[in-house]
């Protein structure tokens, strides 16, 4: 019967299905493994996976460790607030650290060199959105991630913090370099 | 105790009169919500609207987030309880259970939302509806949501002991109606997801007053995401019922198959808050396999229940046509539908965006991979207003369309604007989400005030496509909220100058549901022949737009810097 009256026959899970629903069901069905297929044959051949290393940390442990980066490869500064470029060997470890409400410290990479990657945040949780690549990847207090990365565009790339930390999230923008 | 119960002469529905008037306080204190976060979106359109920039940044991030906690949990769970209240006592014809506690769980729902509501106005709670710590808002933030969730809590179990109470009094034979059953595996959820809320914003109330020093980021997010996106499931069981109830009453459509249609609930039930996990994807710390799982083996299963409610509803409302004599070609049965019927021009307009524009994106963010080129953009507002307003917002305003003459006793003013709200609504919805989304795709960030970095030395130019599609974002907001404004003129309006309409009888004793003779077909578990060949053809339409679109985003994302 109707769905807001109890259905005729007692056990409604011995109701036929009609030849339309059972159709349906099974693409459906092959559809999603397909799709289980794809994020499961990405980690395989694909090139684009997340990491997953990562490791607890601590603000003043993370600081030193970029501020020797920083100490040993920095190039040049830029802006008014003199933010170090640096510009560390391929291969080699690169920290990014993001507080509130700035990216630092600016680096400069080579195209189709590969590094690894460091971030964590100082305070809150905060965005590292990639632009105009647009890759997104979520910073977490007290959390170092450890990705690596293959920059395979030449040219400037912004980091925009698109995770809300407080009231001057919308200035918090920075930059590195692939050349 | 005494009550008594009224038979309505329109619909032959019968209201016990405690519970019809929990329903019609909950249902009115919803609309409330809905306004005052109708009122909000205004301020976060106009802000997001390149041109007009209208708020100042601290003002926007409040307005944000008070929009965000008004519309996502007070309007919708307010609205759900009354919901669970028909489902249960009017459906079941059968009296309330303990209406006292009922009250009171409406007076800890108003209370915490209240007092929500005002620790956000006052300034230092701007910390969006997801509040992640260690970012802390006022002690009354969290007290004012856990309040409310403990009677949204004990409004379930108020639910479930009218269940025992009809099953006790034996108003009904066999087993519970469809849309009864829908409704209780949205109150299930229901308690999963608000256990899940008290688990993690308890800690984090005492955080604020100081009583306990942290609260890990990672597992508050891990945790926090078991509520927000479990009360994102809670709506979309409810919404589903109430598309089969308007498929009955406005159609007389029974259920293709009760078992698929159950046994896709019940999928819910099992596998929808696993996929909260996709929240996480762009995470550090959790596993791989952790991540594959929760978002593909088990999410799929709660996707494929969705793709089965999807087909089931329009094809046993093409079943009911074909039935009335609708049979030529694909899609007679469509065109001579009721479309004038806000009830159900609002129901079919919520089933097709909630599948192409919700359905689709949300398994795309959904993919491990994928998400890292939509995390945190505008892309999830675009996918999350065509689940939660295209879905269950618009389908909660064509119930009430429903409910007006019934519930209410008032005859509806207005009826050629109530006509046309749905679509005013919903297609403005539409719009509005899928420019969202292309802005996501392109980068545009979500949740900022100031896309232009204005002043900023190291600014990013975002591309001139964004700015035009942020742009058609606040016409198209304007025209939406414009559209939720006819529904609030025709509704309060219908409630305060209606003509009232007949009561109809009033019994004090309740009238069973009497039982229905089993029909031929149902007492075989054989298969029935190929019923509704139209919805199979918009079934392909969906699938062929699903599969185009997911893999169009796995080429963009091979483009993309090497991530390992």
């Amino acid at each position: 019967m109707s769905a807001i009256l109890p259905p005729a026959e007692r056990l409604w899970y011995r109701h036929p299905i009609d030849r339309v629903e059972g159709t349906w069901i099974a693409i459906a069905l092959i559809w999603c493994l397909v799709m289980f297929g794809m994020m499961v044959g990405w980690h395989v051949w694909g090139k684009q996976n997340l990491s997953t290393e990562t490791y607890r940390t601590t603000p003043e442990k993370f600081t030193a460790k970029a501020q020797a980066m920083v100490d040993k490869y920095t190039v040049r500064t830029e802006t008014a607030d003199k933010i170090p470029v640096v510009a560390p060997p391929p291969g080699s470890d690169v920290y990014v650290v993001a507080s509130l409400w700035k990216f630092w410290p600016i680096l400069e990479l080579e195209k189709g060199k590969t590094y690894k990657l460091h971030l964590t945040s100082m305070d809150y949780n905060h965005g590292f959105s990639l632009q105009p690549q647009n890759i997104n990847i979520q910073v977490v207090p007290g959390f170092e991630h450890v990705i690596t990365i293959t920059p395979n565009q030449a040219g400037p790339v912004s980091i925009v913090c698109n995770e809300y930390c407080g009231i001057n999230h919308h200035t918090m923008v920075g930059r590195l370099y692939v050349k | 105790m005494t009550t008594t119960y009224r038979t309505c002469p329109r619909s032959g529905l019968q209201f016990e009169s405690q519970a019809e008037k929990l329903m019609i306080v909950n249902a009115v204190t919803a609309v409330v919500f809905l306004l005052i976060g109708g009122i909000l979106a205004i301020g976060v359109v106009l802000t997001r609207w390149p041109a007009i920039h209208w708020l100042e940044a601290d003002t926007f991030y409040q307005v944000l987030t008070a929009h965000g906690i008004d519309m996502l949990i007070f309007w919708i769970i307010f609205f759900e309880i009354a919901i669970l209240y028909f489902c249960a006592s009017t459906l079941l014809r059968c009296r309330i259970a303990t209406p006292n506690v009922a009250w009171a769980a409406f007076a800890l729902m108003l209370i915490g939302a209240v007092m929500n509501n005002v620790a956000v106005y006052q300034g230092g709670s701007s910390v969006m509806m997801t509040s992640y710590v260690p970012m802390m808002a006022a002690p009354s933030f969290y007290a004012g949501l856990i309040l409310f969730a403990v009677g949204a809590l004990i409004a379930c179990f108020v639910f479930f002991g009218t269940l025992v109470i009809a099953k006790r009094d034996k108003t009904y034979q066999g087993s519970v109606p469809l849309v009864t059953f829908g409704a209780i595996t949205a109150a299930i959820i229901a308690v999963f997801t608000i256990t899940s809320g008290a688990i993690i914003l308890i800690p984090t109330f005492l955080l604020s007053i100081g009583w306990i020093s942290a609260v890990d980021p990672l597992v508050y997010r891990t945790i926090w995401w078991a509520f927000g996106h479990s009360s994102q499931q809670i709506n979309v069981a409810a919404h589903i019922s109430v598309w089969y109830l308007v498929a009955a009453v406005a159609f007389g459509a029974k259920p293709m198959s009760e078992r698929v249609s159950r046994t896709a609930f019940l999928l819910y039930i099992l596998f929808l808050q696993l996929a909260s996990a996709h929240h996480l994807l762009a995470d550090p710390g959790l596993s791989t396999a952790w991540k594959v799982v929760n978002t593909s083996y088990f999410m799929y299963f709660a996707v494929l229940a969705s793709m089965i409610h999807g087909l089931t509803i329009p094809g046993a409302m093409e079943v009911a046509q074909r039935q009335k004599g609708f049979t030529k070609g694909l899609f007679e049965w469509l065109r001579k539908a009721p479309w004038s019927n806000p009830t159900f021009s609002g129901v079919f307009i919520s089933i097709i965006g909630f599948g192409f524009l919700g359905g689709i994106s949300g398994v795309m963010m959904g993919t491990e991979q994928l998400n890292m080129i939509i995390h945190n953009t505008i892309y999830v507002p675009g996918h999350f207003h065509a689940t939660v307003v295209v879905g269950t917002t618009l389908t909660f305003m064509a119930l009430t369309y429903y409910l007006i003459p019934v519930l209410f006793r008032r005859e509806m003013i207005l009826p050629k604007l109530a006509m046309w709200q749905p679509y005013l609504f919903g297609f403005s919805m539409y719009f509005f989400c899928l420019v969202m989304m292309g802005a996501g795709t392109l980068g545009v960030s979500r949740r900022h005030w100031d896309m232009a970095f204005n002043g900023h030395a190291l600014a990013y130019e975002w591309p001139g496509a964004a700015y035009l599609l942020m742009a058609l974002v606040g016409i198209a907001g304007i025209a939406a909220i414009a559209g939720g404004g006819i529904y609030i003129l025709v509704t309060v309006g219908s409630l305060l100058l209606g003509k009232p309409l007949d009561r109809g009888v009033t019994n004090s004793t309740f009238t069973p549901i009497p039982r229905t003779a089993p029909s031929l077909a149902v007492q075989t578990t054989g298969s029935m022949g190929f019923a509704a060949p139209g919805t199979f053809m918009l079934a392909m339409v969906f699938l062929l737009a699903f599969i185009l679109y997911y893999f169009i985003n796995w080429k963009y994302l091979s483009t993309l810097w090497g991530l390992s």
